[in-house]
């Protein structure tokens, strides 16, 4: 046992809430986890939100955020119980023996501050070094990190320097005082896919290169397996299962870890297209003012029943599009052919029966709906506005369409704030299911559920294409989610589409540049596949 | 830095086209509106002819642009006019009010600020604790009371009761400056518990948003002290926000002294201003309200220019 | 629902309601006529007159319930005028955008640039001197702020997703401001409407203190503690009553504006709102 760094034994944290207009009521937050990490070894804490899992990473530094307070069990580290030696102890382990990367560095840096400054701070504080050594060491560390310019990028303040950047400033923060355990809170998570594959390395390879363990914190299964020993998995603040990387990935025991595991693999056929498609957009180019080209010369077909997946990073344009065609952003040059008939590009001029045909579902379905009003009636008004339908027959359609996204007619008199997040997302569907459609439009609808979540509304939409035969624009940054669910894709980058055709041929080989970033940037759920990526990187740019 | 200065100057040179636009709008409001500036000074019984001479003083029959230009000419060149009701200098009347208004303001802001600021930090300290709670209750009480139910009970218990300090705060020029000190002291005690819980509210709110930042955690969590955390992290970004409460609650109080003043019976520039306001002499209200709105005005320019300035994202461009 | 209000919200309304019951029914509970000479200069209080007598010897409770019923309708009347004028401007200013939003916005700025109670005093020094005035000035100085507070929420509400959604689906201006946009906006209006009427009692009161509101013989509170505050330094407390009366109104409606401001922002929609 004396090789354990950190020793957490039946961990108990909860925190008072006070609900408006009713009595405070204490409520548990992490309840009774245990477990032990040697030197040097990486432990991966994975859930869903509200699985207790940053909390419990915070608690490694005797921290609670926000009111949560450590109301049971022990927490040790270097064999000393840190729960018991009061605040001045706390902040001797704290920036020393304990450091803590954040998920939003743009946040954690104070903007009044050279980041030099920020960096050494802890190192100075605990005498760890005096101010030149640390500054060495700083700048040690930021070239170790891939951070360009590693000499004068410490003079720099937080909003000079880029997200990505940001979060390996943070690393070698963390890293300067030389501490033997980190706490990575998902480090990577606010990252652009492509981005974040260079600093999970970086920070991967300083784990290793400096032998300090790590706490790390994700929700993403696939970015922990890259970098961890252990995993652990947690659910509503309890400990589901705790192996090795290797066994959870490849065996896991419990239920929940094999439905973390297998999520996302469902197995879809593409199907053909067909002669004529619902939807055809032409060379369409948009800005939204001034003459910053937000589309250029933007082409893409989608067909009835089938799903055309827009994937892109965040500044593509792939959310412009959607409202161009929707008539929100009427464009500069091109044209929105829907069915054979040309739409007009203004809202405002559309028929009602063209509004109807083209639906749109939206990411945060808490803001799509009204909150004054109940499922009932968010579902119903389509039905009177563009079919007339009143009284019985209203209700029964209603009915009929709570049973397809398998919800039920209890839920009618239901307001939004009292539903789930998936609950909210399948309302969504089944408004936009009420027009009859033969297009919806889907805006990222499941990148802010939690994975299993957002399966059931993937398989959920699939089900409903087959029923119904409605056709998807999908738009997405999410990879794993176009393999799953596209008969067509087109990728954009800054405004075009720089790969556009079926699923399969879109995802053969040869790639263009950015198709073979993206697509190798993707974490998945392998073993080893950190490494094997980047090294086919190292392999391209060397030219072979 | 340039695109500092920039703003800066920007945002000056905003604060005087609003001050141009303010003495067009104050110049609008005594002279469009309906009802003829003449016969609201003489009454209803005025006689015609009476009526068209004092149209023709106040140089009525000119078109509005003129009398705004003349006015505004005027003003530019330090002539505020002369008062209709005593044929006095504007001018030389206002310069010894406004310098007792200011002292009186200013005594109050030296007493009110550093106690908000000070008793903002104890809420933020003992937050949801009974000080906090406390803040909360005298902040919605001061927010409902009059200016001249604080002033009067002050005077029947402090001054009638007690006999602590004169109920009327007359000065005048021989005063030394400790006894001008003891005529203002309860006006000045009145601005104060106007202003206070409210710049005191709003301290508190800042420094909790200062507080509850990610970097505030990120101190926290590299092992710094309480006081550590304030003076390096939370101060410097606290100074910009802390300011714009203290230059707003100071453009709030320029505006109580009105009230406080007639209350007090002080010879100040609100008292001159209601007098005035009463007797309809429309050239004194033109430029008393000028004179507020430019204080006001010009409080709040500050307040925007410190914000500017300390914007670290502003000094230190990418 | 009435279960979960607090104890001072109780209070409040309480106060507030019997202010207005008050002042509905003023001629009936008075025990004086508003006028009438009833007694000496400034009798202290006693059986015949509760609250004494005021500085020409008129009952001084008399007064005072007077002075709520004036008080009380020309704040109602300039907080409805003011209300009216600026959610009506700043919704359609948030819905309908562009040169209309900026315009109105831009002289609302102008005219908030201007302390309120300066602007009310250089206007009031050439207008005539009736409740007409009164009403119209407060009012309309005052609804620049529900301007800005309805424009500020309206423009919030509709770049919402659901506003969106409803644009899309085809439905009408109509629809969209009375259905999706007003059923949102609704708690922080009514909580504003409270501190609206707060400001005009204040307001009121000092315009009458300083002698350019209510014009004598009547009297609202503000003007009746100017009529007795030279008691003041001889120890006579009348000018008090109707201060503190003004604080309790100010401070009930307060209460009650508190809590529905802290119900909305603790409500995320859905029941009892």
């Amino acid at each position: 046992m004396a090789d354990n760094l950190l020793d957490v034994r039946n961990l108990k944290m909860g925190a008072t809430v006070y609900p408006p207009g009713e009595p405070p009521r204490d409520i548990t937050i992490v309840d009774g986890v245990s477990f032990t990490l040697e030197k040097g070894r990486v432990l991966g804490l994975i859930g869903e939100s509200g699985a207790g899992k940053s909390t419990i990473g915070l608690a490694a530094m005797g921290y609670g955020r926000g009111g949560v307070e450590i109301t049971g069990g022990e927490v040790f580290v270097n064999g000393r119980d840190i729960l018991k030696g009061g605040i001045g102890a706390l902040r001797k382990l704290r920036g020393k023996e304990v450091c803590y990367v954040a998920q939003s560095a743009a946040a954690a840096f104070n903007p009044a501050h050279r980041l030099m400054d920020q960096v050494v701070e802890a190192a100075l504080l605990h005498g760890t070094a005096n101010r030149k050594q640390a500054e060495e060491r700083a700048v040690a560390l930021f070239a170790k990190l891939g951070l360009p310019d590693p000499e004068k990028i410490g003079r720099r303040y937080p909003h000079q320097v880029s997200g990505g950047q940001l979060q390996r400033v943070m690393t070698a923060m963390a890293l300067c005082s030389e501490p033997d355990l980190i706490v990575f809170d998902e480090p990577t998570t606010a990252l652009d896919v492509t981005t974040q594959i260079d600093v999970l390395a970086a920070i991967k390879d300083a784990i290793r290169d400096f032998g300090v363990a790590a706490l790390y914190i994700t929700h993403d299964l696939a970015v922990v397996a890259q970098v961890s020993d252990e995993i652990m998995v947690l659910r509503n603040g309890r400990q589901v299962e705790h192996g090795t990387t290797e066994q959870v990935i490849h065996r896991p025991r419990e239920d929940y870890t094999k439905a973390l595991v297998s999520v996302r693999s469902i197995v879809h056929e593409e199907k053909k297209p067909t002669p004529e498609p619902v939807l055809k957009v032409e060379n369409i180019t948009a800005a939204y003012s001034g003459t910053v080209r937000v589309l250029k010369n933007v082409s893409v077909e989608v067909h009835p029943g089938q799903t055309l997946a827009v994937v892109g990073e965040s500044g593509s344009g792939k959310s412009t599009l959607a409202r161009v065609i929707t008539g929100l952003l009427p464009p500069i040059e091109g044209s929105v052919t829907f069915a054979g008939r040309e739409l007009s590009r203004a809202l405002a001029q559309r028929s009602k029966d063209d509004l109807r045909e083209l639906q749109m579902i939206y990411q945060m379905a808490d803001v799509a709906m009204n909150p004054r009003q109940t499922v009932g009636t968010i579902i119903g008004r389509p039905l009177e506005f563009y079919f007339g339908m009143r009284g019985k027959e209203k209700q029964r359609r209603i009915a009929e369409l709570l049973e397809e996204i398998e919800m039920g007619d209890g839920f009618i008199d239901r307001y939004p704030a009292e539903l789930s997040g998936g609950q909210k997302q399948r309302v969504c569907i089944a408004r936009a299911l009420a027009a009859k459609p033969s297009l919806i439009i889907c805006d990222e609808v499941t990148s802010a559920l939690d994975p299993l979540v957002a399966d059931g509304i993937l398989k959920l939409l699939l089900n409903l294409q087959r029923i119904e035969n409605v056709a998807y624009l999908f738009i997405t940054h999410d990879l794993a989610t176009v393999k799953a669910i596209a008969d067509s894709i087109a990728v954009m980058y800054r405004g075009e589409v720089v790969r556009y055709g079926s699923k399969s041929e879109v995802l053969k080989p040869p790639f263009d540049d950015y198709t073979d970033l993206l697509l190798s940037s993707v974490p998945e759920m392998e073993l080893g596949w950190l490494e094997k990526a980047i090294a086919g990187r190292r392999m391209e740019s060397a030219g072979y | 830095m340039s695109s500092l200065l920039t703003l800066v100057a920007q945002r000056l040179a905003l604060g005087i086209l609003l001050l141009f636009a303010v003495s067009i709008v104050i110049f609008a409001g005594t002279q469009i509106l309906p009802g003829d500036v003449a016969q609201s000074i003489l009454g209803q019984s005025a006689t015609p002819e009476a009526l068209a001479n004092l149209r023709r003083d106040l140089g009525l029959n000119d078109p509005a642009h003129i009398r705004y230009l003349n006015w505004l000419g005027g003003l530019l060149t330090g002539d505020l006019g002369t008062a209709l009701s005593n044929g006095a200098d504007i001018g030389k009347s206002i310069g010894r009010r406004l310098y007792n208004t200011l002292f009186l303001a200013s005594v109050a802001a030296v007493v009110s600020v550093p106690l908000a600021i000070l008793l903002g930090l104890l809420a933020v300290r003992y937050r949801n604790r009974w000080p906090d709670k406390l803040i909360s209750a005298a902040t919605l009480a001061s927010i409902s009371l009059p200016e001249f139910f604080i002033g009067y009970v002050l005077i029947y218990f402090v001054a009638v009761q007690l006999g602590w300090f004169p109920s009327v705060a007359t000065v005048y020029d021989s005063m030394s400056f400790w006894q001008r000190l003891s005529a203002v002291a309860l006006p000045a005690a009145t601005l104060t518990l106007v202003v206070l819980a409210h710049m005191m509210r709003m301290t508190r709110a800042a420094i909790l948003n200062v507080m509850q930042s990610a970097y505030i955690e990120t101190a926290e969590l590299k092992g710094l002290s309480g006081f550590d955390i304030i003076r390096k992290h939370a101060f410097p970004n606290a100074v910009a926000p802390i300011v714009n409460v203290v230059m707003l609650n100071l453009a709030y109080l320029v505006v109580g002294v009105v009230v406080v003043e007639v209350i007090f019976v002080y010879p100040g520039m609100g008292q001159y201003l209601v007098d005035h306001v009463a007797k309809r002499d429309v050239p004194v209200v033109q430029a008393c309200g000028l004179i507020f709105a430019a204080f006001y005005i010009g409080l709040n320019l500050v307040a925007d220019i410190v914000a500017i300035v300390s914007n670290p994202r502003l000094r230190h461009p990418k | 629902m009435f279960t979960r209000i607090p104890l001072s919200a109780w209070i409040g309304l309480a106060l507030t309601t019997l202010f207005f019951l008050t002042a509905i029914f003023a001629p009936l509970v008075a025990p004086y006529g508003e006028g009438e000479i009833v007694g000496a200069v400034w009798e202290p209080s006693s059986s015949k007159f509760l609250l004494g007598t005021d500085n020409l010897g008129r009952d001084l409770l008399s007064r005072m319930i007077y002075g709520c019923r004036i008080t009380l309708e020309i704040a109602t009347l300039a907080t409805a005028l003011s209300f009216s004028l600026g959610s009506i401007l700043g919704f359609t200013a948030a819905v309908v955008g562009g040169w209309p939003d900026q315009l109105m916005s831009r002289f609302v700025d102008l005219l908030m640039s201007i302390p309120t109670l300066i602007f009310a005093l250089v206007v009031l020094s050439v207008l005539p001197s009736n409740t007409l005035t009164l009403i119209t000035v407060m009012g309309v100085l005052d609804s620049t702020r529900v301007y800005r507070l309805s424009r500020a929420v309206a423009a919030d509400i509709n770049v919402m997703d659901f506003v969106e959604a409803a644009k899309l689906r085809g439905e009408g201006r109509l629809w969209v401001i009375f259905r999706e946009i007003l059923p949102n906006a609704l708690s922080p209006l009514v909580a504003e409407l409270g501190l609206r009427f707060i400001f005009a009692v204040l307001f009121l009161s000092a315009l009458s203190f300083l002698g350019l509101g209510i014009q004598p013989p009547e009297a609202d509170w503000g003007g009746m503690v100017k009529e007795n505050k030279d008691g003041i330094v001889f120890g006579i407390p009348a000018a008090l009553i109707p201060a503190a009366a003004i604080a309790a109104l100010a401070i009930s409606v307060n209460l009650v504006a508190d809590w529905v401001l802290n119900r909305t922002t603790s409500l995320k929609g859905g029941r009892g709102g």
